[in-house]
């Protein structure tokens, strides 16, 4: 077994030196009812070449995203990451790395996840970020639970525009917890008045921007609204592109913001791994969730990073930890980091602005389509439109050609029949006009059938 | 300032000093040629970025470099044996990274129409599959992003399920002491109580302290199997039955997992629950610090409260289960999710990785896994007993746990002993955890070592052994001087932390 | 000098007349913490039990509750431990005091532990 170093002379040296006639009697403390008589059925050992025949033909099986025009978003996005990102994380000091509990030989980690930190807080306009969290929605859970302890509040209120899965996890996780979430309708032309929802018991009112049907709006007044009641403002960004273009909800006021940083250096994975970003006011620091790195010296006054402010978590507070989270998305976070330094302040704006004018040309364009009408009056890079026919059949008779189209609203709001014909798409730098013509003919002759 | 020799700008040889990116903008600079953007309206509804985001500008071998140097100062399972216990930094196979990168794998959507994922579907249920089979357990929740998540996953199930029979009142968790931190933070989150049970002198629960515990009011028991002293808990099957009388449900922390993979199913064990850290038993990468991949098996009892979503192979091929409403007619109505935990459809990239890794091995080799990494560990304890001072008497499981009883009197501490490994070229192991014993150190070799290196291991653990009794106390307190950094000032870091670059404009202001 | 009390979670209570007292935390508390970064105090106005929380003591690897060594009402706090913790460390017994309470129960006052009671309390420790 090639990735087995012992062997068997080797075993004999060691069982002689520990005093155990075989490795089997060093169980001997597992229960002889325990132990496995029988082989699992399972197969044996294979080498590389049977592996990697059984793993591509699954990968075969699959419409990747790269065989067909693309306009799959809601949540998750299709970017073009560098070349020099996969490679730089594949370096195996960085992928084989564990959690940088011993400073000294981890200063690598280290900074990258300063920079990393830094990079959050200026996207976003906010003043701290923490070394990330497992995706969008886990971040969105602990930000309202964050909310919870600064407030001493138990309600909050979940706008309409919320991606359904950050909506979910969120009841989720507060499920067994003394919490009120009233989360509102489905909200796809951004009509809800959430101002007027806010109560003194309200710990939190969590916004998406742009909204999961790609809506944009100014959070300023309802942060303002949520100040005057003691409540915070929770923005969540779902498509981290959109903060080269879009005022970022720090400068609107927001007191905690959560994003999916995927986006970002990293691939679409079938949806996961992703990278949960998460950032606050630094007034709220010390009941943020999360690692955080911070900066320090050492013993010869060298500038160094350390993990810090650990006593927030688990490993030392226990059940009173901030959150009971452990690990992060360190190799997503590095991913992350080396795409917007790539980037940088002229790349990522430009890359923002590109991913705006290609959803404009696919809303110009669709627009020209019968039966199809934009919901949207503001967007980033996605938008939503209605169809004459239900959007899941419509999706499905694309996907067939294939092209694919996006996600139908009923995918993520089952439960709204009203829905039923609304189809989310998004464009980004990788969409061609050839790409949004092909889904425009193939869209008019699926509506006319 | 320095007590180290100097250098011109402070490299010192392969250990290149590193700006960070804020200090190295070339205004205007980009790493990344994108084409120029071409006229249309903007439809920003009035929400244009104003003032610039205050990123830095680099060329592409600029940041190349930079990351490659920053590389250079971490520690890594590619560059030596790391013993950190319950971590299991194993090996990591290449092959994993390379499946996990194809683009029919890496390159697709999760909201993709169903017919266009098959492959991927058939992947989870094939992972899922194996999970089931190595741990002879009826069902796996295959989204939690982690080992905690796992916990709260497993806990959820436990306290919506009791909910189901009426027993919401339910709410003591029995945890021992010797748990890792995630355990009662995860219990409390579940708005459980945690109700700690000491270990026994021979480092396992104290069985009669245990079932004391156990009553009406007790949800759950939670323990490490094997336990955080690298010790097998042999009552395992006593205290599940006991637990079940009780009433309550078993919930297995499978941190440990590693050690009897392939060997001992933790189902035959009588759990109801277990979490599985994909990144520890099946080597999906560390990454410096994840992401990780916490499926979480679970029993018969336990199986209709499952978080969605989850793969459902049917007569048309595999589809997917995403919302509670859609469970109902899925499962004939006996699934009663208890939500949604994770954005998507779970880890999918690491349950690639660890599918490629099961694959390679085989069961055969998952067999030899466990063994080899027990059979380390003990040769570990054996090679070193004489002179260090193992907390409980053998044979450990994949880990070895040592306290610091030999550095008595000698003015060396753990940590300091820590240290002073690092200066011989290894990461120090897990150190002051699990808190059961004095200054311990916790150390799991894993099977990923050649006879080779384990010696020379304990070549470098008896001779600072030696070292510390004769009495060389600068050697260690001076530790590490060999590393890219000496030791670190966290009180400085805590008392005011800088958590961010900030320009120089910025940082004269704030300090005003 | 006013007497000063002790409790078993290593505070110390001295009595400053017509019901006030201030608390804090021992040398022997504050050297077992090690350097401590982050003190949290409660509110001015808020009511205490003996025995409930009254605050957090945080060093670099571990955190601490203060506990309310007697019933009293919080009436001040000590500004100055925010921008420095060190004070705890420094001067555990007079400049690094953390909370005044009036009102405070005298009955439990006197319950607590002398210094020499205490000074053998700690001794048994090791």
């Amino acid at each position: 077994m090639r990735y087995l170093p012992q062997t068997e002379a080797d075993q004999r040296v060691m069982l002689a030196k520990v005093g155990a006639k075989s490795v089997e009697a060093l169980f001997k403390d597992v229960p002889e009812a325990a132990r496995l008589k029988t082989p699992l059925d399972l197969p044996d050992h294979q080498g590389e070449i049977e592996v990697e025949r059984h793993l591509r033909a699954l990968a075969a099986v699959n419409v990747s995203a790269g065989d067909a025009p693309f306009f799959v978003g809601a949540g998750a996005y299709r970017h073009h990451v560098p070349a020099s990102v996969d490679a730089l994380i594949q370096r195996g000091e960085f992928l084989t790395s564990y959690t940088p509990y011993q400073p000294e030989i981890a200063q690598g980690t280290l900074q990258v996840l300063f920079e990393f930190q830094t990079q959050v807080a200026l996207l976003t306009g906010m003043e701290v970020a923490n070394a990330s969290m497992y995706d969008g929605p886990t971040g969105c859970a602990e930000a309202v639970l964050m909310a919870r302890r600064v407030t001493g509040r138990k309600r909050a209120i979940l706008s309409g525009g919320l991606h359904p899965h950050y909506r979910d996890a969120t009841v989720t996780v507060t499920r067994f917890l003394d919490m009120e979430i009233d989360a509102r309708a489905p909200d796809p032309s951004a009509r809800e008045d959430l101002a007027a929802k806010i109560d003194s018991d309200t710990a939190c009112v969590v916004v998406q921007n742009p909204s999961v049907f790609g809506q944009l709006r100014d959070l300023t007044a309802l942060a303002d609204a949520c100040h005057a009641k003691g409540a915070l403002l929770i923005a969540v960004v779902t498509e981290v592109v959109s903060l080269g273009a879009v005022t970022p909800p720090g400068a609107m006021g927001a007191d905690i913001v959560v994003a999916e940083g995927q986006g970002l250096g990293n691939a679409l994975n079938f949806g996961g791994p992703y990278l949960g970003l998460f950032a606050a006011r630094e007034k709220f620091l010390r009941t943020m969730p999360g690692r955080l790195c911070g900066e320090t010296v050492d013993a010869d006054g060298r500038r160094g990073y350390v993990l810090t402010l650990s006593t927030r978590e688990q490993h030392i507070r226990r059940e009173k930890a901030t959150s009971n989270i452990c690990t992060n998305s360190g190799l997503c976070a590095l991913a992350f980091t080396i795409h917007v330094a790539l980037l940088g302040e002229e790349g990522m704006t430009r890359l923002a602005r590109i991913n705006h004018e290609r959803a404009g040309a696919l809303a110009k364009r669709l627009e020209r389509v019968k039966g199809v009408k934009l919901v949207n009056d503001s967007f980033f890079n996605e938008i939503t439109v209605t169809l004459t026919k239900p959007a899941t059949a419509v999706v499905s008779a694309l996907a067939k050609l294939p092209i694919l189209a996006g996600v139908p609203a009923s995918r993520l709001f089952p439960e709204r029949a009203e829905l039923a014909n609304h189809l989310i798409l998004a464009a980004t730098e990788l969409t061609t006009d050839a790409d949004i013509e092909a889904l425009a003919v193939a869209l008019e002759k699926e509506l006319a059938a | 300032m320095s007590n180290t020799p100097g250098t011109i700008l402070g490299h010192r040889g392969l250990d290149h000093e590193e700006a960070l990116i804020f200090e190295q903008d070339s205004p205007g600079m980009t790493g990344v040629d994108l084409p120029a953007v071409p006229a249309g309206p903007d439809r920003l509804g009035g929400l244009a970025r104003k003032g610039a985001i205050g990123l830095p500008g680099l060329s592409e071998p600029d940041i190349v470099r930079h990351y490659t140097r920053l590389s250079r100062k971490n520690y890594a399972i590619d560059s030596g044996l790391y013993p950190l216990g319950s971590c299991t930094m194993k090996h990591n196979p290449r092959l994993n990274e390379k499946m996990a990168r194809l683009p029919g794998l890496a390159d697709i959507h999760p909201l993709q129409p169903v017919e266009t994922v098959q492959g991927a579907l058939k992947l989870i249920d094939e992972v899922a599959h194996w999970l089931k089979t190595l741990t002879g357990m009826p069902a796996v929740a295959m989204s939690p992003g982690a080992g905690a998540h796992g916990e709260l996953c497993g806990l959820m199930s436990i306290h919506a399920a009791l909910e189901h029979k009426g027993h919401g009142h339910r709410r003591r968790i029995v945890v021992p002491e010797s748990a890792h931190g995630t355990n009662p933070a995860t219990a409390a989150l579940v708005g459980f109580t945690v109700d700690p049970v000491p270990a026994n002198a021979r480092g396992r629960v104290d069985l009669d302290a245990l079932t004391a515990k156990l009553g009406p009011d007790v949800a759950a028991v939670m323990i490490t199997n094997p336990n955080t002293c690298g010790l097998f808990e042999g009552d395992m099957r006593i205290i599940a039955d006991r637990v079940h009388a009780a009433g309550g449900f078993l919930y297995c922390d499978g941190a440990n997992f590693n050690a009897i993979v392939g060997r001992v199913r933790p189902g035959d064990l009588g759990i109801d629950a277990m979490h599985i850290n994909l990144h520890k038993t099946f080597s999906t990468p560390h990454g410096g610090g994840g992401p990780g991949a916490g499926p979480v098996v679970l029993s018969a009892a336990l199986a209709p409260f499952a978080p969605v979503p989850w793969v459902v192979h049917g007569k048309d091929g595999f589809s997917l289960v995403e919302t509670a409403a859609a469970a109902g007619p899925a499962s004939a109505g006996t699934a009663k999710p208890f939500g949604r935990l994770k954005g998507f459809h779970g880890q999918m990239g690491m349950f690639v990785r660890a599918l490629t890794y099961m694959l390679s091995h085989g069961r055969d080799g998952l067999a030899r896994v466990s063994g080899d990494s027990v059979l380390a560990a003990n040769y570990i304890m054996a090679s070193v007993s004489d002179v260090m001072t193992p907390s409980f008497d053998g044979p450990c499981m994949h880990e070895c746990l040592l306290d610091d009883r030999f550095l008595k009197d000698t003015g060396v501490t753990t940590l300091d002993f820590a240290k002073a490994m690092i200066d011989e070229g290894y990461h120090p192991m897990t150190v002051y955890f699990p808190l059961v014993v004095h200054g311990a150190m916790l150390i799991e070799p894993t099977e990923s070592e050649s006879k080779r290196s384990l010696d020379d291991f304990i070549k470098v653990l008896r001779g600072l052994t030696a070292a510390a009794k004769a009495g060389e106390v600068a050697r260690f307190k001076n530790a590490p001087m060999f590393a890219p950094r000496r030791r670190l000032d966290e009180t400085r870091a805590a008392r005011s932390p800088v958590l961010r670059w900030k320009p120089k404009l910025e940082q004269g202001a704030a300090a005003e | 000098m006013a007497e000063m009390r002790f409790t078993k979670e290593h505070e110390w209570v001295r009595d400053d007349g017509a019901g006030m007292v201030t608390v804090g935390i021992t040398a022997y508390a504050q050297e077992q913490l090690g350097d401590v970064v982050f003190v949290d105090l409660p509110a001015v106005g808020k009511k205490l039990q003996q025995g409930s929380e009254a605050g957090t003591i945080e060093s670099v690897k571990t955190a601490a509750e203060l506990y309310a060594p007697v019933d009293g009402e919080v009436v001040e706090t000590n500004a100055r431990l925010k921008d420095e913790p060190a004070l705890v460390n420094s001067s555990p017994t007079d400049d690094g005091w953390f909370v005044k309470l009036k009102s405070a129960n005298k009955v439990q006052l006197a319950t607590l532990m002398t210094a020499a009671q205490y000074k053998s309390y700690c001794d048994g420790l090791h």
